[in-house]
């Protein structure tokens, strides 16, 4: 089909786009932008957990200890596992404390 | 001192969507199916190995290691150890033979990392896959993907090192072959080894208990490594580093995703481990380097991703 659509992180201000059947996380990726944190790219990590602040979507297999139920109802998705139906609105979740200050450094902060 | 305990034996891995996962095992890692449950567990191994199975996999809806098992000399091995993980204040769990398929009684126990662990000592053997050990050829044909050769170890994330490492040395007789010491003088990272290997269990100090770093499989060399590489982009598969050097270990290796996001090594090369060698030290301050040889800096997924 060929057809695009476009994802916006609210946060960031970032735009992108999105083509039919890709998920959200990869054209972020392939677009080089950072807005979303990637992490196993499988639903597993819960990583790259975004809010769907508007748009149709449908998901893959996501792990339910990042997405319990009532989360899913609520748009609480992972970035990786959600393909748009229509043009998106996603706010990426405050990154943890933890997540912040490791990269790049070798400090033991990151190991406790 | 040894007490038994020869190698890693299994590790089952939960997994989001079985079809996907066994495509990843097999085709791509090059592992051979070797049985299914009725539970719809699949079971698989690398070639090299003797015993009919290494790797379960099973469906559920959250990824992770379910358990890690350890093959004993012998059943009499089993039980003494058994008596010395009661004492050692383990809550132990007698899994009867057969509930894995072709495998023996199982004796189960939660390390301090929040880790299940088992012992066990019988386990149907089918020989090497497609070689035998008769006069065998070198290698069999119609391996897939990578060729991964056998389950190596597992790297684990939870709390509790010192005490872990208490049980694994002085009940299970482990020898502590690696470690990374932060400047407070606390250990952050030990790796284990039952062998002569560099590490047949691996752990990282980290607040949350049971979490799964990676389950890595053997490669015989770097050239393997660079086409495993390969194969990683020609299949457009999650790649987390590499392909690069660890300091710790000195092995050559990729670590990549399955499809539900465990994390996979495939790995070449590597240091061994006599008993009488003192522990090898990396200071914490050196971690990047430690880790990955080359880049000498820490990539924030490799330590916070985890299932």
């Amino acid at each position: 089909m060929g057809e695009f659509l476009q994802v916006t992180e609210q946060c960031s201000g970032q735009s992108f786009r999105c083509k039919a059947g890709q998920s959200v996380l990869k054209a972020m990726e392939q677009q080089g932008l950072k807005c979303v944190p990637v992490g196993c790219r499988g639903g597993g990590c819960g990583f790259c957990k975004v809010t769907v602040l508007s748009g149709d979507y449908s998901c893959g297999k996501m792990s339910r200890v990042h997405v319990p139920p009532e989360a899913l109802a609520q748009g609480q998705v992972l970035a990786c596992r959600i393909y748009p139906l229509t043009d998106l609105i996603i706010e990426c979740r405050p990154q943890q404390p933890a997540a912040g200050h490791m990269n790049e450094h070798t400090t033991t902060k990151a190991m406790r | 001192m040894k007490k038994g305990v020869m190698r890693p034996g299994h590790v089952q891995i939960r997994v989001l969507d079985m079809d996907e996962a066994v495509k990843h095992y097999k085709d791509l890692l090059g592992l051979v199916e070797m049985d299914r449950d009725d539970q719809g567990r699949v079971y698989l191994k690398g070639w090299t190995e003797v015993d009919k199975f290494s790797v379960v996999l099973r469906q559920a809806d959250e990824p992770g290691m379910d358990f890690m098992g350890f093959k004993c000399l012998s059943e009499e091995v089993v039980d003494q150890l058994r008596g010395e993980l009661v004492e050692f204040g383990c809550e132990v769990e007698d899994i009867p033979e057969g509930e894995l398929k072709d495998c023996g009684r199982r004796v189960r126990f939660i390390a301090p990392t929040g880790h299940a662990f088992e012992i066990f000592a019988t386990k149907k053997q089918t020989g090497k896959w497609g070689v035998g050990n008769h006069n065998p050829e070198a290698w069999p044909m119609g391996l897939e993907g990578m060729k991964a050769t056998r389950f190596d170890h597992c790297l684990l994330y939870g709390p509790n090192l010192d005490e872990t490492l208490d049980l694994f040395r002085d009940v299970l007789g482990f020898e502590l072959a690696e470690q990374v010491i932060a400047p407070d003088g606390k250990r952050v990272a030990q790796f284990l080894t039952a062998s002569m290997k560099a590490h047949d269990v691996a752990f990282i100090h980290h607040e949350e208990p049971a979490k799964f770093h990676h389950a890595s499989f053997f490669l015989e060399t770097w050239q393997d490594v660079l086409k495993a590489a390969d194969l990683l982009s020609m299949t457009d598969t999650s790649i987390d580093i590499g392909p690069t050097r660890h300091g710790l270990t000195h092995g050559q290796t990729i670590y990549f995703f399955d499809p539900s996001g465990n994390r996979n090594e495939v790995f070449a090369g590597g240091d061994y481990h006599y008993p009488d060698h003192e522990p090898v030290t990396w200071d914490a301050e050196e971690l990047g380097k430690a880790i990955f040889y080359h880049d000498r800096a820490l990539n924030e997924r490799f330590l916070s991703v985890l299932t």
